[in-house]
């Protein structure tokens, strides 16, 4: 059997829907939340602040701390053991890298930018639903940026190239099966995290990544259309 | 540390308000209860006192019974002080505030018996419901203690037993079984500062209280647990005072449940 339709009825190429909001954490320097389909971040902000211990200052440039976490009931299986694990760390360090482009930290040496993710819901795509969600935290936080981050993963199901794969695709058992997150500054184009398990062949990647970029762009309208939610002047 | 914000603090109440202007023992607005939140959760609540907002989500395991209670299924609450929530929250494991909470947490909901443990047996001696209940601030603005016992309990209301299949769960089946909750235990915490009493504080007015009780008490008055904090001592007619308070402001934030 082929993958000819997908197993949620959405479109090829069809987004799961996204609601975005800016300034949901009253607490925080910058704030926001992301869904898209099940899968829910908040992401907050705290810094420029001082960096203690005092060797990990940087006097040259501020420094960013990405921390991604699940809660403990945000599996969709088994309770998820609170604490970091491996998993989270390298999705931390990947969600950093990606993050980092858009700012410019030169103005505040010896200091750090801290984003908290945290995610109360998932089902597939939390990584990007994370870095859409701190992207909008960083800007809300009033930061410098070059560009708003945008995340989401594309992949190939079977023979078919899709966007935003859920749970049932990542999972799906009857043909071979590649998830791809990318993360792009939507501007510029470039390609700011990309991360793939599975197997796909350099045509079908290169086609899946054209899909994301254009993915990407919507999800880069539904942030802005949040923030200005917040900063447009009536 | 905080001497001045402290006879702030002070000069007002003797005026019977407070920093957001307030009277002692007046909760803030809105206490919003919303259940059902979380769908990968098999219970969950978000409550909302004034800016601090708690999410709570229960999750359920099938494990083996204690050797001295081979008929009893248990809870277990964790709390972990997201450091989203609050600039002064650190990653790492949980502090001991956050073991206080959540043991705080627990006694209320155990000691009152609001769920039957008996009702969590699945076969004696053998299978039990563990029901493992999370609790994860969103945005720390004040009394953590008294908005996670809401949303805990809640959540638990909410619950809803998960379809099991050869000894495992099925996580993905929600049966009509709803966990049974035969009490409403509600905490509060009544704080002492100086000589007067306060409810629902602001987190400036946790940095300078003297001393604080949290009171959980079910819908009839019974009181099912006390924990004292704070570094100074409390007389005998204080606590009298702060459990009359804990009982009838429970009362208010009980109608906020059943809304």
């Amino acid at each position: 059997m082929t993958y000819s339709k997908r197993l949620n009825d959405r479109k090829m190429d069809e987004l799961r829907p996204i609601e975005a909001k800016v300034g949901v954490i009253e607490r925080a320097d910058g704030s926001a939340m992301f869904k898209i389909g099940n899968t829910w971040a908040y992401a907050s902000v705290y810094g420029p602040r001082n960096l203690y211990p005092k060797f990990m200052q940087d006097p040259q440039s501020g420094i960013l701390r990405v921390n991604y976490n699940m809660m403990p009931f945000s599996g969709s299986g088994e309770r998820v053991r609170p604490g970091a694990n491996r998993r989270a760390k390298e999705i931390s360090m990947v969600s950093e890298k990606a993050l980092l482009p858009v700012l410019d930290l030169k103005e505040f040496p010896n200091s750090v930018v801290d984003v908290f993710i945290e995610l109360p819901q998932t089902e597939a795509g939390s990584r990007c639903a994370g870095i859409c969600a701190a992207s909008m935290a960083l800007a809300d936080a009033g930061l410098n940026m070059k560009d708003l981050v945008a995340a989401v993963s594309v992949g190939r199901v079977d023979d078919k190239l899709l966007v935003d794969l859920d749970y049932s695709e990542e999972a799906y058992e009857d043909g071979p099966v590649a998830d791809i997150p990318i993360a792009m500054m939507p501007q510029s184009g470039k390609i700011t995290l990309l991360q793939m398990d599975g197997e796909v062949t350099k045509e079908d990647l290169r086609k899946a990544i054209g899909m994301g970029k254009e993915a990407c762009g919507r999800i880069y309208e539904v942030m802005k259309k949040a923030l200005k939610e917040k900063y447009e002047v009536q | 540390m905080y001497n001045e914000l402290r006879s702030h603090v002070l000069k007002l109440l003797k005026a019977d308000t407070r920093l957001d202007g307030r009277r002692a023992t007046e909760y803030r607005e809105p206490i919003k209860v919303e259940q059902g939140i979380i769908c990968t959760a098999e219970g969950s609540a978000r409550v909302t006192i004034g800016g601090t907002q708690v999410m709570v989500g229960v999750k359920l395991e099938i494990g083996e019974p204690f050797p001295d209670r081979p008929d009893e299924g248990t809870i277990m609450v964790g709390a972990e002080l997201l450091p989203l929530s609050n600039p002064d929250f650190e990653l790492g494991p949980p502090s001991i505030q956050a073991v206080e909470l959540a043991r705080v947490v627990d006694r209320g909901i155990r000691e009152s018996k609001a769920v039957d443990f008996k009702s969590l047996c699945i076969e004696p001696g053998e299978k039990v419901w563990l029901v493992i209940i999370d609790i994860c601030p969103i945005n720390d603005a004040g009394n953590l203690f008294d908005a996670s016992a809401l949303a805990a309990l809640a959540a638990l209301k909410n619950t809803r037993f998960p379809k099991v299949e050869d000894g495992k769960i099925s996580y993905k089946e929600k049966t009509n079984k709803g966990m049974k909750v035969v009490k409403d235990p509600v905490s509060v915490t009544v704080c002492k500062v100086g000589d007067a009493l306060i409810v629902d504080p602001l987190t400036e007015e946790e940095k300078i209280i003297d001393a604080r009780l949290t009171v959980a008490s079910t819908a009839d008055g019974t009181l099912c647990a006390l924990q004292k904090g704070g570094s100074m001592p409390l007389s005998v007619e204080d606590v009298e005072k702060m459990v009359a308070i804990g009982i009838s402001k429970g009362k208010e934030l009980r109608v906020a449940l059943e809304r």
